[in-house]
């Protein structure tokens, strides 16, 4: 950051700032963004930006090419990501050794290095700049793709692409009913998991009564659903899209307090988060007086300590006021009496970054993308048995089999799509008959799953349906705060039920007791938690219902994934006798000599999967 | 150990001695000790003005605590649905296996801790084994021994 | 004043009443555990769950902690609610299988077997100990230990709370407290005096539950 860091004290001197900062940044100088999500931080990403660092200093280029690392680009599959401005030339997989080539090379003449190209698997195609990737093509990136553009850490890159220009709106230009009603009209609805109408809330906590006008205004960012990483990279990649829209959403409401209460798993969002309040503070853009309005609102981090359940409104209300993350029942709605007892909004982090947005594009635009009851765009993060994982995001009624095929690349290896997932631990399982399902809040309920907050596992046909359900039981009886009865002891004996089948001791009458304790588990469970919980086992029972009679009437696994149901074997075909497996097996259960068909023992075999992976022959089956 | 609750003290004022950060100042005692002692809880508690056994339930509450003194090193296998598709209990198998532990235990000599965690969110690079916040994707029972050796 | 009408009968009922409340005035009455007069509610329970009607869609609701709403339809006993509430009981005393209470309660709702492992847990997790030594006692010395199926009833370091008074009150208050009187010897933290002196033998109303054997050795049918 250079310049003075004087605070700004109207809305003048900050476009003023922003007019300073943008000749400040010559066009004409080459400008490499490396990706600093930490997707790719554990693809050694800082190693590939030392390397660039010193490439440029070594061939005396630091007056002319500008390296920044900025936040998540969302292809997580292939990173180090690096893309060479102004063209977005696009490379994927790099190396430090390839920081040397790519500063003389692409920056410098404009070369591009075949190697580093995306090549799509199935048309053998190789893109050359960033738009050419069908990973990225088939995406609307308007919220999530100014994290490829800014360095998360520098307050300026963001009020550079027009940040903070949504806040001075509001605050000099428009009335709090007018937000309001701004959101309102752009139909933006909670992207967290419920898809509650956010304007209704805000309405609804600005009117509540609150005797010494105290109101929360809180920042869900507990993202607990595994799999699900799009709040994660957002607040490390692009913080103040989430500030502003807070301080946007508190002015509407009339509060002066809020939270952002995240996950302790997600170090590197709680330091750009940090770093960017204290920027905003410095700037006069959070704090005491915004930007001279005489607007005070203030944000604190507040960390979670591993518990799913407490991305549960009351039980993350409940963990703020220094309790243990208990839920209550919601007669009286959080948005009346929350935290500490007062009037409390709460909305995910994705809502908050969509609000900027709507206020700088206004409603009208934003109510053209998406479907009738749904608008806008959603983040996903796709992941599982698919070619291009990473974060997407996509307008609202897109169909699954575009995400999944079009963006996503298909499935690897050419197996078979079986299922996607949403909705996390309490979202469903779709197959193959629903993929050309629009992808909206409504549908995916009347389909037996839900939205959830963006979690999209595909799975193949190596995947066990009732593994999964028994997973996701399991994941929820770890998770589960234990205060009711339905929840707490009826998730544990539908573990034990799903436990039983997956080791073919399953009985015929299970099948109906799953669902009828699931019934029970839904209608009676005093949280969301225990009120969604059987939605996996449902939905696999509902489309998989084969799957589950195989484990209990015949004691097999179609899929060849429940250990106790499954035999390894050594193709004699195709055995070469080389003896690797014998030698990996921690059992000594192979058995054979030197160039001869080996065979296992199937007593000592623990099947853990080792001799299979060590094959170079592909010669273990399962069956 | 008198140094010892001075530090608690000086971790509890850096967050206002406010009980919205219960948990933040749990997590900061957790990561100086590698675990929260009787002594930390109870300077917790009356510095923040709460009941003892509310601390005390919060810390038993949350999986990031440990009351027991944990490992030199901590491992941690994830277990979030994209890693479990891809193989993960598998890897944890092999990682119990090579460790002689469970989830949620440390080794006899101290220098491991084991632990399971619902997705780490680096869902691409699944299945990820955390050696001393050092991330180890696209795991396979084959590669623990390696990575453990290190 | 709110109307409201409960199984069919209609009642006017003071704003801030919740339906467990108004139902008990008005002379119905639904099974409770874990709630107390004197206590807050809690509805960790979920014993006294009535079904709420609204249009063509319907609700259960745990109803001691459910305030009342204008024009709000309740079924106390309906057919949805007797079926989940049996089944809410065989959860009970498959974690809790020793208690005379819950086998009472199970067999007058026609609880006749436990389909689930029984896991005895000693304790349903009510909180109403932990409530009386709070509200009551102002003492607060017990609290909840851990969570999900670890979730349990102890105090800071297993240890006597300083503020304990000895009252015995979280024993007397325990609906299915049945464990032998243990006076003068810490039982996991809290002080003896337990006022249930004799363990139940055998249930005088039987649940048929298969599995569960009382403490002579009989078949607790």
């Amino acid at each position: 950051m250079r310049g003075s860091t004087k605070k700004l004290r109207t809305a003048v001197e900050l476009e003023q700032l922003r007019a300073r900062i943008l000749s400040r940044r010559k066009p004409k100088k080459s400008w490499v963004s490396i990706c600093g999500g930490t997707g790719c931080h554990a693809y050694r990403c800082e190693d590939v930006a030392n390397a660039l660092k010193k490439a440029i200093r070594q061939q005396e280029l630091g007056k002319q090419v500008e390296l920044q690392m900025t936040g998540c680009h969302g292809f997580c599959e292939r990173g180090p990501l690096v893309v060479i401005y102004p063209e977005r030339v696009f490379y994927q997989r790099v190396t430090s050794n390839d920081a040397p080539e790519i500063i003389a090379e692409t920056v410098m003449k404009g070369n591009v290095i075949d190697r580093l190209l995306y090549v799509d698997p199935v048309s053998g195609k190789k893109a050359r700049l960033e738009s050419e990737v069908p990973f990225y093509k088939g995406q609307r990136r308007l919220v999530f793709g100014n994290n490829g553009v800014i360095d998360p850490t520098n307050i300026e890159d963001y009020i550079a692409i027009g940040g903070y220009s949504a806040l001075s709106k509001v605050l000099f230009n428009m009335q709090p009913e007018e937000i309001i009603a701004e959101i309102r009209k752009a139909g933006l609805r909670g992207r967290g998991g419920g898809g509650f109408p956010t304007a209704r809330k805000w309405e609804a906590c600005r009117n509540a009564p609150s005797y010494d006008g105290i109101r929360y205004v809180i920042c869900n960012a507990d993202e607990g659903d595994p799999g699900a990483y799009m709040d994660r990279s957002l607040l490390e990649g692009n913080p103040h899209s989430v500030i502003e829209g807070m301080i946007i959403g508190a002015y509407a409401i009339g509060s002066h307090y809020g939270y952002v209460y995240v996950r302790h798993e997600y170090p590197l969002a709680v330091a750009n988060l940090s770093i960017a309040l204290e920027q905003a503070r410095k700037y006069g853009l959070l704090g005491d007086d915004i930007l001279g309005s005489s607007f005070d609102f203030d944000i604190k981090i507040s960390r979670g300590g591993g518990a799913f359940i407490c991305g549960e409104s009351t039980a993350l209300m409940a963990s703020l006021e220094g309790k243990i993350g208990e839920p209550r029942p919601k007669h009286v709605h959080t948005v009346v009496s929350g935290l500490n007892g007062k009037p409390s909004n709460l909305n995910n982090v994705e809502t908050w970054a969509n609000v900027p947005l709507i206020i700088n594009r206004g409603a009208d635009w934003y109510s053209q993308i998406g479907t009738e009851g749904s608008k806008g765009t959603k983040i996903f993060s796709l992941v599982g048995k698919i070619n291009n994982t990473g974060l997407v995001e996509v307008p609202m009624g897109i169909t699954l089999r575009e995400i999944i095929y079009d963006i996503g690349g298909g499935i690897p290896q050419g197996k078979k799509f079986k299922a996607i997932q949403t909705g996390g631990p309490s979202g469903g399982c779709l197959p193959e008959s629903l993929i050309d399902l629009p992808v909206d809040f409504d549908r995916l309920t009347e389909a037996g799953s839900m939205m959830g907050s963006g979690g999209m596992i595909v799975m193949d046909e190596d995947t066990c349906m009732v593994d999964i359900a028994r997973y996701f039981v399991k994941f929820l009886t770890e998770e589960s705060c234990g205060k009711c009865v339905p929840c707490r002891e009826g998730l544990d004996r539908m573990l034990d039920i799903l436990t039983d089948i997956t080791e073919g001791k399953g009985k015929e009458e299970d099948i109906e007791l799953l669902e009828e304790l699931g019934g029970v588990i839904k209608e009676a469970s005093l949280c969301a938690l225990g009120g969604t919980a059987p939605n996996p086992v449902l939905s696999t029972i509902r489309y998989f219902p084969d799957e589950y009679e195989a484990h209990v009437r015949e004691r097999r696994c179609p899929a060849g994934v429940c250990k106790a149901l499954i035999t390894f074997n050594i193709d004699a075909e195709k055995c070469t006798g080389c003896g690797v497996c014998a030698r990996e097996c921690p059992q000594g259960a192979i058995s054979g000599e030197k160039k001869k068909l080996h065979e296992i023992d199937r007593d000592k075999c623990i099947k853990c999967g080792l001799c299979r992976d060590s094959c170079k022959f592909e010669a273990i089956t399962v069956s | 150990m008198k140094s010892g609750s001075e530090k608690v003290v000086a971790i509890v004022n850096r967050y206002g001695c406010s009980r919205d950060s219960l948990v933040s100042i749990l997590q900061d005692i957790q990561s100086e000790y590698h675990y929260l002692s009787e002594e930390a809880l109870r300077t917790v508690a009356r510095q923040l003005g709460l009941p003892l056994i509310q601390v005390y339930g919060v810390a038993t509450f949350f999986k990031a605590f440990s009351l027991k003194p944990r490992g030199e090193h901590m491992v941690s296998v994830c277990l979030g649905t994209a890693c479990h598709v891809r193989g993960a209990p598998r890897v944890l198998d092999e990682v119990k296996r090579q460790l002689g532990i469970e989830p949620g235990k440390t080794s006899e000599d101290m220098q491991f801790s084991l632990e399971s965690v619902n997705c780490l969110g680096a869902c691409a690079l699944g299945p990820i084994v955390v050696l001393d916040g050092k991330y180890h994707g696209q795991m396979s029972p084959g590669k623990v021994k390696k990575v453990l050796r290190k | 004043m709110i109307e409201i009408a409960i199984d069919g009968v209609k009642t006017r009922t003071p704003e801030g009443t919740t339906v467990l409340e108004a139902a008990r005035e008005m002379g119905i009455i639904i099974p409770t555990l874990c709630y107390d007069p004197g206590l807050s509610p809690y509805g960790a329970c979920r014993v006294c769950i009535v079904e709420v009607v609204k249009g063509n869609r319907s609700s259960l609701e745990a109803s001691c902690t459910l305030p009342v709403e204008q024009e709000q339809v309740i079924l106390t006993n309906s057919e949805k609610v007797r079926k989940a509430r049996k089944l809410i009981l065989e959860l009970l005393l498959a974690s809790c299988p020793n208690s005379k209470t819950l086998q009472d309660m199970a067999s007058s709702m026609g609880v006749n077997k436990i389909r689930f492992k029984i896991k005895d847990r000693g304790c349903i997790l009510c909180g109403l100990c932990v409530r009386y030594c709070k509200e009551q006692m102002k003492s607060g010395g017990i609290g909840f230990v851990s969570r999900g199926t670890s979730r349990m009833v102890g105090t800071a370091f297993e240890v006597t709370p300083e503020g304990c008074r000895n009252c015995g009150g979280c024993e007397w208050i325990c609906p299915v407290c049945e464990r032998a009187c243990t006076a003068g010897y810490l039982l996991g933290g809290l002080c003896g005096g337990c006022q249930n002196l004799a363990p139940v033998e055998t249930c005088l109303v039987c649940t048929g539950c298969s599995e569960s054997v009382g403490s002579q050795g009989h078949k607790v049918y």
